[in-house]
């Protein structure tokens, strides 16, 4: 299949997840990789700068109009939601915080859903809140894949459970089982 | 893909907006836009997005209500402190200079900017010779706006926001506080027009020293982006300032070359002089 983009969502304990796939995508990684992590507004500038160093793709902060690139690891900035646009670049937003957030999971997942249908892969991970849930609902209901990582293996299980009940078509899977799916994905 | 139904209904419904009431919604970034649709048919209870076009069509009351949720009122006093302090620390100098001010407070929402860049002005005496005006197309906005009434619990915010903008009145100087809300001060708004004006579809009115206007670009596609900023280069002076929303960027703009950075961080930008 073509993917067009992958999404990931993640709140508590997100950074420590997120070190454990976004440095394993390979440097050919063809599909742009949006991500929002909840942290307080300072950290999340720094995160760019943390994952820069450890992955193989370029990362940088997501830009309002910046059309997406292929390979490319984009983190929400702080206190603004990330939309998608049907044409493939990035709309930022001010709007009110969704679920108790901004930026917020489902604000990304679901433009990203309406924006590429089936070709949109959507992953949540750990995290302590219901975010995320009714934005993979919708990447499943569009027809694109849904993964939540398992909830045991999370250091809190609250958002893979939520996500699962929203989204019961989604696969689970361990945390270092995401980027080989991804691969495989793309190879058939 | 091909385009879904949603998206066909809420292209008619722009149209019959712009149609029959002349506020243009058409080239808004179409994502959020389309959030805020789906959002008001729930809250409404309608079937579809048509269900909302023609309660609006026929029925005039329905399009303040709609425009609430087709325009974001997301606001704070002082919002991204470092950028009133930029403009304190580094515009404010230059503005000194100047016998007599025009500021321009585009998309006013609640009148938070508004407020902010006031206070600011009094506070480096320049408030007496300088005249703002504050435009919106949302008119409850700007009715909130010429209010100055906001409630209580957003005071703490406020004040923090404007200690780290550099400010040194005390915020409580410029309001009084009922019991559950803080009136500003008539004073900081007598210096004020308040009008109905859209970057869409109306034109440049004056000759402007600062435009402030932060957090509206981003809720408009490239094209519209590309008007607007060509505005705000008519409607500046040669040497006048430009500041806009912090992750907002005339990168992308096809008149980025009207304007150079002036606090790159802080996307205050500064009208060439040819
Ligand atoms: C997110 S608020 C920004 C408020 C404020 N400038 C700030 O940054 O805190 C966006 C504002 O832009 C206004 N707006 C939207 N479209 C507009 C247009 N075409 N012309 C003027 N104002 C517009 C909305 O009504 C709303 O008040």
């Amino acid at each position: 299949m073509t993917l067009q983009a992958v999404v990931i969502g993640t709140s508590a304990g997100g950074v420590q997840a997120l070190s454990q796939v976004l440095p394993r995508l390979p440097a050919d990684f063809p599909a742009p990789v949006l991500v929002v992590v909840h942290v307080p507004p300072r950290l999340s500038n720094s995160l760019v700068d943390l994952f820069a160093a450890k992955c193989r793709l370029p990362v940088k902060e997501a830009e309002d109009k910046e059309p997406l690139a292929p390979g490319t690891i984009y983190f929400a900035p702080p206190d603004y939601h990330v939309l998608v646009e049907a044409s493939g670049t990035i709309a930022l937003s001010s709007d009110e915080h969704v679920n108790h957030s901004r930026p917020a999971i489902d604000v990304l997942f679901e433009s990203a859903a309406d924006a590429f249908g089936p070709e949109l892969v959507g992953i949540v991970m750990t995290g302590a809140n219901s975010d995320g849930a009714q934005g993979l609902r919708a990447v499943c209901a569009a027809g694109g894949q849904g993964l939540v990582q398992i909830p045991a293996t999370a250091e809190v299980a609250t958002m893979p459970e939520a996500a699962l009940s929203a989204c019961p078509d989604a696969r689970t899977m361990a945390l270092e089982r995401i980027v080989p799916a991804l691969e495989a994905m793309i190879a058939r | 893909m091909s385009e879904s139904i949603e998206d066909i209904e809420i292209q008619l419904l722009l149209d019959a907006v712009y149609r029959h009431y002349h506020y243009d919604f058409r080239h808004y970034a179409r994502a959020s836009i389309k959030r805020r649709l789906l959002q008001a048919r729930s809250q409404w209870g309608y079937d579809s997005i048509s269900d909302i076009q023609s309660a609006v069509l026929h029925d005039e009351n329905i399009l303040p209500q709609l425009l609430n949720f087709l325009t974001v009122q997301v606001s704070e006093m002082f919002r991204d402190p470092s950028y009133f302090r930029a403009l304190r620390e580094k515009v404010v100098p230059h503005l000194r200079t100047y016998p007599s001010l025009k500021v321009w407070v585009a998309g006013c929402s609640h009148g938070e900017e508004l407020y902010s860049l006031a206070i600011l002005f009094a506070e480096e005496g320049l408030f007496e010779r300088t005249i703002f005006y504050a435009t919106d197309i949302n008119p409850a906005a700007l009715r909130a706006a010429q209010a100055g009434i906001y409630p209580l619990d957003r005071i703490q915010l406020f004040t923090e926001n404007h200690r780290l903008s550099g400010g040194h009145s005390s915020l409580s100087d410029h309001y009084t506080a009922d019991y559950d809300r803080a009136v500003f001060s008539k004073s900081l708004r007598e210096r004020t027009v308040f009008s109905d004006h859209s970057l869409v579809t109306d034109s440049a009115f004056g000759e402007m020293h600062l435009i402030s206007c932060r957090n509206v670009l981003i809720y408009f596609d490239r094209e519209l982006q590309d008007r607007v900023v060509g505005l705000f280069g008519e409607s500046l002076v040669r040497g006048g300032f430009l500041g806009i929303g912090s992750k907002e960027s005339l990168r992308f703009s096809e008149h980025a070359d009207l304007f150079a950075e002036f606090v790159r961080e802080e996307r205050i930008y500064r009208r060439s002089a040819q």
